[in-house]
């Protein structure tokens, strides 16, 4: 008999709101959460906007003791953890937690902690920093301290695949559930690279825009980063009828693929290859889909290839198919933004509501989809897949189907 | 060595040829750059010339540095000198 895969609690924080709720609303309210940085030395950027977490004071949630050790992209993905692990109501027993794991995706890491450590050392001379700034900036710290704060005791790792991480992460949560190699699995990503070293690299691409994320839009003129995180509670099916659990979206199928081709530019069969293999991992058609959150950018060449590849992928029912890109509300979340981006993926299937692309002004003719623009829509979805395509062409897209 | 000098040798660096294999009306198509490749010359124009270039690669025909011509980029960067020094 097939194992299925359910979603049981959904926990986020991002420049939206301080939980996945507040962030669905954010999303469905279609408020743009993109603002002026605020950080040392941000004056010395050429792009000074971002989907920036404010008024957050870490203090509030963690000890002095757990600070010393959580990087920001940590703090964020314990506080995901909590709500989503609150909401599914589950208790980790000692046999449940030899059958529970962690899988999320960081495309940074720890960067804030190099950033600052880095800083102390070469810019003021410092000779010695904190004692734990291995096991801070490490790229698995977010999924090691979940797995020591529930005491999930089976597989536990990271994944980094640039933007793709946290689709990859959730992809890989599904399919262990689904062969049976894990029953409960804590699956997001999360991301904090906001930071002057951090955007001073991404300045030198010249891919980001100083003045808007306006995804699909014929002035767009880039991305916008954001940060935050989204961990959800990843369930076997018959796991959570078992206890009575709410459910709030199945996970159907998952594809990755890889383009082969160039380190930044997209293309076009490697991404319609990820989308087609996401509805044949989970036995759906194209016409079974009625949202896609899309990737979406806001660069010139990611949304008309993404565009392309939907098109390529669905056929004659993309024409049916709504698409937005929520990033133009939360900014990009790198690693985590799959993550954040399945919140509207749960909110179509769930509730029939879809998330909007805002900052719309001006329609693309190589974007000619039905984009949601500026306002939430009402709609009975079936099928929400939700696309990421990295740098370095990798690809991951998920599906979610309404449960019923 | 001139402002011209110095962005023909920036540009035959990027395109591994010599500088006298680069007429001033050469695009930088014709000589082999790609979109990638334009990235760098920016940055090594900024590096050299101490300026900052207004340029998003995203639509390199929107931004106000023209770089259709070996000519056109020597005649933008003789202009951001000029500006950036009065600006101080």
């Amino acid at each position: 008999m097939t194992r299925r895969v359910v979603i049981t609690g959904q926990g986020a924080i991002s420049a939206l709101g301080a939980t996945a709720k507040t962030t669905v609303d954010g999303m469905l309210e279609g408020r743009c959460a993109i603002s002026a940085l605020e950080f040392s030395n941000a004056d010395r950027l050429a792009v000074g906007i971002g989907g920036q977490i404010k008024g957050y004071a870490p203090s509030e949630h963690f000890t002095r003791a757990e600070l010393a050790l959580f990087d920001p992209f940590t703090q964020f993905a314990v506080l995901s953890a909590r709500e989503a692990v609150t909401q599914s109501g589950l208790a980790f027993d000692d046999a449940l937690s030899l059958r529970s794991g962690v899988v999320l995706g960081s495309a940074g890491g720890g960067l804030q902690t190099q950033d600052e450590n880095y800083r102390l050392v070469y810019e003021e001379g410092k000779n010695r920093v904190h004692p734990f700034v291995v096991p801070r900036l490490m790229m698995n710290a977010g999924s090691s301290q979940l797995s020591m704060i529930f005491g999930l005791r089976g597989a536990c790792y990271t994944i980094a695949t640039a933007c793709a991480s946290s689709n990859h992460a959730m992809g890989q949560a599904f399919h262990a559930i689904r062969s049976g190699s894990a029953d409960v699995i804590l699956t997001g990503g999360s991301d904090s690279m906001l930071c002057f070293g951090g955007l001073k690299a991404w300045e030198g691409l010249r891919v980001m825009s100083s003045d808007g994320c306006r995804p699909f839009c014929a002035t767009r003129n880039g991305m916008v980063q954001g940060e935050g995180a989204a961990v959800f509670v990843f369930e076997e099916l018959e796991h959570a009828r078992a206890r009575g659990a709410e459910i709030l979206a199945e996970v159907a199928g998952f594809s990755m693929t890889a383009d082969a081709g160039d380190i930044v530019v997209p293309n076009q069969d490697g991404a319609a290859r990820a989308i087609s293999g996401a509805l044949a991992d989970g036995g759906l058609s194209p016409a079974q889909v009625g949202y896609v959150n899309a990737h979406g950018t806001a660069t010139a060449v990611n949304d008309r290839t993404e565009i392309a590849a939907l098109r390529t992928a669905l056929g004659p029912a993309a024409d049916a198919v709504a698409v937005s890109s929520t990033k133009s509300m939360h900014g990009h979340i790198m690693g985590g933004t799959g993550a954040v981006e399945l919140l509207s993926c749960i909110a179509a299937v769930k509730d029939g509501l879809l998330a909007p692309t805002v900052n719309y002004n001006t329609p693309d003719p190589e974007c000619d989809l039905d984009i949601v623009a500026n306002d939430a829509r009402e709609a009975t979805v079936d099928v929400a897949i939700s696309n990421a395509f990295a740098f370095g062409g990798l690809n991951a897209v998920l599906a979610l189907k309404r449960f019923a | 060595m001139s402002v011209n000098e110095k962005i023909r040798e920036i540009l035959a660096e990027q395109a591994l040829l010599s500088p006298s294999d680069i007429s001033d009306d050469a695009s930088l198509e014709d000589i082999g750059i790609d979109s990638m490749g334009v990235v760098e010359v920016i940055f090594a124009i900024e590096e050299a010339f101490s300026i900052e270039v207004p340029f998003n690669a995203n639509d390199p025909q929107a931004s106000a540095f023209d770089v259709s011509s070996v000519a056109a980029i020597t005649a933008a960067v003789n202009q951001l000198i000029a500006e950036q020094k009065a600006a101080g």
